[in-house]
């Protein structure tokens, strides 16, 4: 559809959260907990953060959980019962308060799970999901979302988008059908648009590169050293690609209780040295640059030729989250610079 | 939207259990509810996921020929976790399976062509599904080789079937065991598989060649090949990256762009020549 403008008041957009709650509806939004800002689910629209750059986590388990269960089993003697996953149960789910980079980390993982063979557990929760964002007003040094081919105020992904607009007003974007739904039951809460340019009051990123650039040169750069000095300081916990927004590796284990149990599907990374780890003890990405170059490649390259989309948004969370500081961006830089005679 | 979960295994018997070789067994799997016998169906060089529940899955190539309906068969190598696992099931315990994936050897395009099979030690189930599909269907085809290796005599697997396959005159069998493996009344070959096809192997000219085995036997026996004068796309072989969903989502059987449980697991010797050096 096309997108709608619209005006909202602050105190109409905490009667929208306030609506919304009191009807039952399920809504998860950023939440101050100790020193960190988490999507957490909410009772009340007071617990909402709003001073905060960037949640530590993504709002990617929404639709694709930590942990959950794909199946469960019984065994009865040599007879087993296996029960499907229940769709029916997955609630209805509104997202609020997420960056327009989170909103746009669902595009690769929507690729990913329905890359010829759909997933319908994915599909399942990604449909009952409805999100609105908020659009940026402040920036950290970790942020990268223009160089992504994103923004501040980028509307892709969102189904509503909120920019705050000074003087108690925002600036309200219906995107999708799913936003026009959620605005068709508040329709008493909006006002006309104010005609404002939202560019105005969005925080300004300096675009640095181009992800077609960056897709150029990672390749021509596959056989170079620099993987190997990057990730000299990697230690491989794979905490990047558990706050990525677009990391969808997982792995799939049993979880065995007597004669029942259920099968799970868990986040993995690329970064762990058991990824890949064949039976026999051979490891094709045996050492941490292999894995390195695997992660980039995999979101820089691979992704866009296999389904059309890269694997990054820009949140910036993996350099923010990194115990031996390794920077994205800043590597994603010096890739960049490098010229064909110092591979 | 389609609401079937992609992760659901068909609950299959095992129905009978063939010793093959030390560690090494064969399972023959029936699928307990009709309708899924009815409506599977597969191409040689698929793979799929076994599962023991409560324990996890593990990925077997088909070892069955899709000529050979109502059932499946695998043959795996106690290794590991699940592997253990199923070696200790027994004869009507259930299991799960989910599947066919991956690409297929294109027999249609080998029509009229003569085949050569190479296989090492327990690479022969992904062999024997052609193998057999190939038997199955023989005047497509002109001269069948079949060279097989193991470590030792007792490491062979499939006996039974490399008896039949002896005794067919329209297929050549050349059985061999590594030097030192051999017991005092052994009749075949005695030496490892790339010196054995150089001495053994048919013409390459209109010749098809079917590689799986250890990577060492693989990595020797190509160059073999290409001096007997075949190239590198008549050479056909398989991946085994560790899997884990089997189609194209969990990201670790990748070697560069590709995916082997996607884009494989059959390839020839000029695709794996484009490929980095990740499998
Ligand atoms: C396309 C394909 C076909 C295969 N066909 C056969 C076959 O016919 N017979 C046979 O014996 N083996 C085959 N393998 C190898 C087999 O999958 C592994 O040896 C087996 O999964 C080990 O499982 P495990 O749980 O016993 O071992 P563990 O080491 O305990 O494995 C734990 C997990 O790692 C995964 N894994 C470990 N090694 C591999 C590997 N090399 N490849 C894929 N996944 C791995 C398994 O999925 C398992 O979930 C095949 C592998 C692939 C990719
Ligand atoms: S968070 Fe840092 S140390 Fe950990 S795997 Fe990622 S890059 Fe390596
Ligand atoms: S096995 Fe999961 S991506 Fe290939």
């Amino acid at each position: 559809m096309q997108t709608e403008n619209y005006t909202i008041t602050d105190s109409n957009l905490q009667q929208l959260l306030q609506a919304l709650l009191s009807s039952g509806q399920k809504v998860v939004a950023p939440v101050r907990a100790n020193n960190k800002v988490l999507f957490k689910e909410i009772k009340s629209a007071s617990e909402v953060c709003s001073d905060h750059v960037q949640t530590t986590l993504s709002a990617k388990h929404l639709a694709f959980p930590r942990t959950e269960v794909l199946l469960q089993y019984k065994k009865t003697g040599k007879e087993v019962t296996i029960n499907d996953f229940p769709f029916d149960a997955v609630p209805q789910t509104f997202l609020w308060g997420s960056r327009p980079c989170d909103a746009g980390g669902f595009a690769p993982l929507d690729g990913i799970f329905n890359w010829d063979s759909k997933d319908a557990i994915y599909n399942k929760r990604r449909e009952q999901l409805t999100i609105i964002s908020f659009s940026c007003t402040r920036h950290d040094d970790a942020c990268f979302c223009t160089s992504m081919g994103g923004g501040p105020g980028n509307t892709a992904g969102s189904d509503m988008l909120i920019t705050p607009a000074g003087n108690g007003t925002n600036i309200a974007e219906i995107i999708t059908d799913k936003g026009k739904a959620l605005f068709e039951n508040y329709t008493s809460l909006f006002e006309e648009a104010m005609g404002a340019d939202k560019e105005q009051y969005l925080t300004k990123i300096d675009k640095v590169f181009d992800t077609a650039e960056i897709k150029a040169k990672v390749e021509a750069f596959f056989e170079s050293k620099v993987w190997k000095e990057q990730s000299a300081r990697c230690m491989g916990c794979g905490a990047c690609a558990y706050v990525c927004p677009a990391c969808a590796c997982f792995d799939i284990q049993d979880d065995k209780h007597g004669s029942k149990g259920s099968r799970l599907r868990c986040w993995d990374s690329c970064g762990f040295q058991l990824f890949t780890l064949h039976t026999s003890g051979h490891n094709p990405r045996e050492t941490q640059a292999r894995r390195w170059r695997q992660r980039v490649m995999h979101k820089f390259s691979y992704m866009p030729d296999r389904i059309n989309v890269v694997g990054c948004s820009g949140c910036g969370r993996c350099s923010r989250a990194c115990p031996a500081d390794m920077n994205l961006a800043e590597h994603l830089e010096v890739i960049m610079k490098m010229e064909a005679e110092k591979i | 939207m389609c609401n079937s979960n992609i992760y659901m295994p068909y609950p299959m018997r095992v129905e009978k259990v063939t010793n093959e070789a030390p560690g090494v067994k064969t399972f023959r799997l029936n699928f307990i509810n009709a309708e899924d016998a009815q409506q599977f169906t597969f191409k040689a060089g698929q793979f799929g996921e076994y599962s023991v529940f409560g324990t996890g899955e593990s990925t077997f190539c088909i070892a069955s020929s899709p000529t050979r309906e109502g059932y499946i068969e695998c043959t795996f190598r106690q290794s590991g976790k699940v592997t253990s696992a199923l070696t200790n099931c027994e004869e009507g315990d259930t299991i799960g399976f989910r599947g066919p994936y991956g690409n297929i050897f294109p027999l249609d395009e080998w029509k009229g062509k003569n085949l050569l099979f190479i296989a090492g030690g327990i690479a022969l189930p992904p062999m024997r599904c052609v193998i057999w599909n190939a038997l199955d269907r023989r005047s497509d085809f002109k001269d069948v080789t079949i060279i097989y290796g193991a470590r030792s005599v007792n490491d062979l697997v499939y006996k039974h079937e490399l008896e039949e396959w002896k005794n067919r005159d329209d297929v050549k069998l050349v059985v061999t065991v590594d030097p030192g493996g051999e017991t005092p009344d052994w009749k075949g070959e005695v030496g490892f598989v790339p010196s054995v096809v150089e001495k053994t192997a048919p013409v390459a000219a209109n010749t098809i060649a079917i590689v799986c085995g250890p990577p060492v036997m693989i990595k020797y026996t190509f160059p073999v090949l290409e001096k007997l004068g075949f190239t590198d796309d008549t050479i056909y072989t398989t991946l085994e990256n560790r899997m884990k969903c089997g189609f194209g989502k969990c990201g670790r059987c990748n070697v560069g762009k590709v995916y082997v449980c996607k884009d494989g697991p059959v390839f020839t010797y000029k695709q794996l020549k484009e490929l980095p050096d990740e499998y």
